[in-house]
């Protein structure tokens, strides 16, 4: 599973009389699709003999993310931190990602069999592009908007997400990758018990670009093609003309204009 | 790499703490610092009015690719019922513009079956050209040939910009094309613009939310990918000309896809149509109930509009979801929107603010909706729409 840290949105705000930012104290989250993928892990994990590992990349307090699903009941946490890693676009993040799955699945030998769930998409950069990309990089099956799943020996069956009217059925083999959508289930809460466990130190392994052995001209900014080239705040449009007068007066007014807009 | 502030150049005039959405940069003795949690977005290097700031970048990108082979635009079609999308005229209507400013031409490529008889129809559409794959089972959408099909359609004819629909279908092959060409790819473009001097398409997206613009390039890699929401570019109009057509059929059989579609289900409902719609009358936690929420119907019925809502209607259930507008809902853009006790929110705004004009109603004066409203009215809505709806029939009837 694949997890993101990303700001709460309450937290960013825009003050509408300067046109800037606002930022009480960025707080960090979880990605909100990715506790629905946590969640459907640890169904699944209910149902099936399996183990489940969350990963993350992203800086060093993205730990907090991670002792969080270790709470909610995930075996293991694989935190990717490093410098090198910064700036980051999708193809570098999925890059990365795949670099520690593949390393991951080898320890545990388990590369024939798994099944890797993202969410649909992270809030913040908001490109639902990683998923794609990562099954991509790992040679491996896509089913993306996925609605509900059902897991069997070595294959799945999802419902995906295709129109606003439409629904397709899909069947893949393992291994594979799915991105989830927020239909799909309600995230439980960590339990106590959960959270005593999350401290135990073995839960949670870092890694870096060293021990991933990374090319470095394939990981963080060397490694991608976008670049961002300005962050601005949208401008309001128009000076609003406001209509005043008794309610007769403004729907009039607001009429006569309409029609001189050609609207009616 | 890191980002780099000049000490001597920078006056804390905090420019840039503001333009940092991860709150990495601070004050210190009024000279600006940078805080480990930077993620060299290089956001801050653009604003700084005193050209403190720069991006140290290594020189070690994957790979140099000779960029100036890459030649022409395309969009690629998806359809339903042997139907183009809207939101792929759309990137026709768009790349238009681009081609001609490149001096390139615009090809459409459509991978499906059952076309033949409907090329000629297309061909209004603007394009010098389309490449039309054939093959049976493309009836249907399957990632992974999708993805073989257009990798090996660009490596061999090597386009420098390739336009999507940020639809559940393009969103999904998309990146895996880009990732299989190693190509940069920018996911739901409202702006896109050409730097002549470059041939760089700069490509202009909302992120967080909505709350933030950004302006992205893909300097180093070709073809250039975005993926565009409906409703954000014009219909193009139709045009007779001369359109080559290039037709490759393709023998895919069913076990060449990983992919089995099991089944389609479609949901009965009445499916809205809230993309194309010409009026939209949207309604907001200001209108009270859902017994009240007659009123916005009334005067969607009477413009013939039809009906949309913020997403706090959606979640009370005053409204059906797929009439939500906005960042998580649909974008539109008809003619005339009108906003019934909605503030505003970024979110909301991102899914509506390229309507032609845009009608808010609503009782705080100070509420956002304002800013990006053509014609505000400040009041209780609950007053003002049944004057209004009287007010439209009698303008109607004189008519
Ligand atoms: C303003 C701005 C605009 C950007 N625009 C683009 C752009 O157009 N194209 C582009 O290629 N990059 C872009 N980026 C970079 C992009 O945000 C990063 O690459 C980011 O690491 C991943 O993209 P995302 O947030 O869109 O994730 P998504 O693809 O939306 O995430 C989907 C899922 O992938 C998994 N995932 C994503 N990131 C991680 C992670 N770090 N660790 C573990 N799992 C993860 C999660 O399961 C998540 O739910 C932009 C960045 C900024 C700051
Ligand atoms: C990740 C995320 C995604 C989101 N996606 C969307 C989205 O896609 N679409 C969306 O809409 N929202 C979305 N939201 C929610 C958004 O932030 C706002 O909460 C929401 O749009 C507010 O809805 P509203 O304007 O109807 O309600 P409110 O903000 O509560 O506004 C109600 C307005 O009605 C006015 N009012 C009250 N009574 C009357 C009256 N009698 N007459 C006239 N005016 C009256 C009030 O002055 C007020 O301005 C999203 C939020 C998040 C965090």
């Amino acid at each position: 599973m694949c997890i993101k840290q990303v700001p709460g949105v309450s937290e960013v705000k825009i003050d509408p009389n300067t046109n800037t930012l606002v930022r009480e104290g960025v707080l960090s989250i979880i990605n909100p699709n990715d506790r629905n993928a946590i969640e459907l892990a640890l169904m699944l994990k209910e149902k099936h003999k399996l183990e489940v590992i969350a990963l993350s990349m992203g800086p060093p307090q993205a730990e907090e993310i991670l002792r969080e699903v270790l709470a909610m009941g995930v075996d293991k946490g694989v935190l990717l931190t490093d410098r090198a890693f910064a700036g980051a676009d999708t193809l570098a993040t999925s890059h990365t990602l795949s670099l520690a799955i593949k390393k991951i699945l080898k320890e545990s030998n388990s590369e024939e069999k798994y099944l890797i769930i993202c969410g649909a998409q992270a809030i913040d950069g908001d490109t639902g592009q990683v998923p794609p990309e990562l099954a991509e990089e790992l040679g491996i099956p896509q089913i993306t908007y996925v609605l509900n799943i059902e897991l069997s020996e070595d294959k799945i069956v999802a419902e995906r997400k295709f129109r606003a009217t439409e629904i397709v059925i899909i069947e893949t083999q393992l291994p594979a990758l799915i991105s989830v959508l927020n239909d799909i289930n309600k995230p439980r809460y960590p339990s106590i018990a959960g959270i005593m466990k999350a401290y135990e130190k073995a839960r949670l392994t870092y890694l870096d670009s060293n021990t991933l052995n990374a090319d470095k001209s394939k990981i963080g900014l060397n490694g991608s093609m976008t670049e961002v080239r300005k962050i601005f705040i949208p401008k309001r449009r128009v000076n609003p003309i406001m209509l005043v007068g008794s309610n007769e007066e403004v729907v009039q007014k607001l009429c006569q204009h309409l029609k001189e807009d050609k609207i009616f | 790499m890191s980002i780099i502030i000049d000490e001597e150049l920078c006056t804390g005039c905090a420019s840039c703490m503001e333009s940092c959405i991860y709150g990495a940069i601070e004050l210190d003795n009024n000279i600006a610092f940078v805080l480990p949690n930077c993620n060299l977005c290089g956001a801050c290097v653009e604003v700084c009015p005193e050209e403190a700031i720069s991006l140290d970048r290594d020189d070690v990108k994957a790979q140099k690719i000779d960029i100036s082979q890459f030649k022409g635009v395309w969009v690629v079609a998806e359809h339903y019922k042997k139907k183009i999308h809207n939101v792929s005229l759309q990137l026709l209507c768009k790349g238009r513009e681009l081609a001609d400013l490149l001096q390139v031409n615009l090809s459409l490529v459509i991978l499906g079956t059952d076309f033949d008889d409907k090329l000629e129809e297309f061909s209004l559409y603007g394009m010098d050209e389309i490449i039309y794959i054939k093959s049976p089972i493309l009836k249907d959408y399957y990632s992974d040939l999708y993805t073989k099909v257009i990798t090996e359609l660009v490596l061999e004819n090597k386009p420098e910009i390739i336009l999507i629909g940020a639809t559940p279908t393009g969103r999904d092959f998309a990146p895996r094309v880009a990732k299989r060409l190693s190509a940069g790819l920018t996911a739901d473009c409202t702006g896109l613009e050409i730097n002549l001097e470059t041939r760089n398409l700069l490509q202009t997206r909302p992120t967080y939310g909505g709350a933030i613009m950004a302006t992205i390039r893909t300097p180093s890699s070709r073809p250039q990918m975005a993926t565009v929401r409906a409703g954000i570019f014009k219909m193009p109009e139709k045009v007779k000309k001369n359109v080559n057509i290039r037709k490759l059929e393709y023998e895919f059989k069913e076990k060449d896809s990983v992919l089995k579609i099991v089944k389609v289900i479609s949901k009965t409902r009445n499916s809205v149509n809230l993309e194309d719609a010409k009026f939209i009358v949207a309604g907001g936690r200001g209108v009270g109930s859902k017994e009240k929420f007659r009123i916005i119907e009334e005067l969607a019925e009477v413009l013939d509009a039809e009906l949309g809502g913020s997403r706090i209607t959606v979640e009370l259930n005053w409204l059906d979801p797929d009439r939500q507008i906005g960042q998580t809902g649909k974008t539109v853009s008809p003619k005339l929107y009108i906003a019934c006790g909605i503030s505003g929110a970024i979110q909301h705004l991102v899914g509506m603010q390229n309507s032609g004009i845009i009608v808010a109603i609503n009782k705080d004066p100070n509420a956002p909706i304002f800013n990006w409203a053509h014609y505000g009215i400040v009041g209780d809505l609950h007053e003002i729409i049944p004057a209004l709806i009287e007010e439209i029939k009698k303008t109607k009837s004189e008519q």
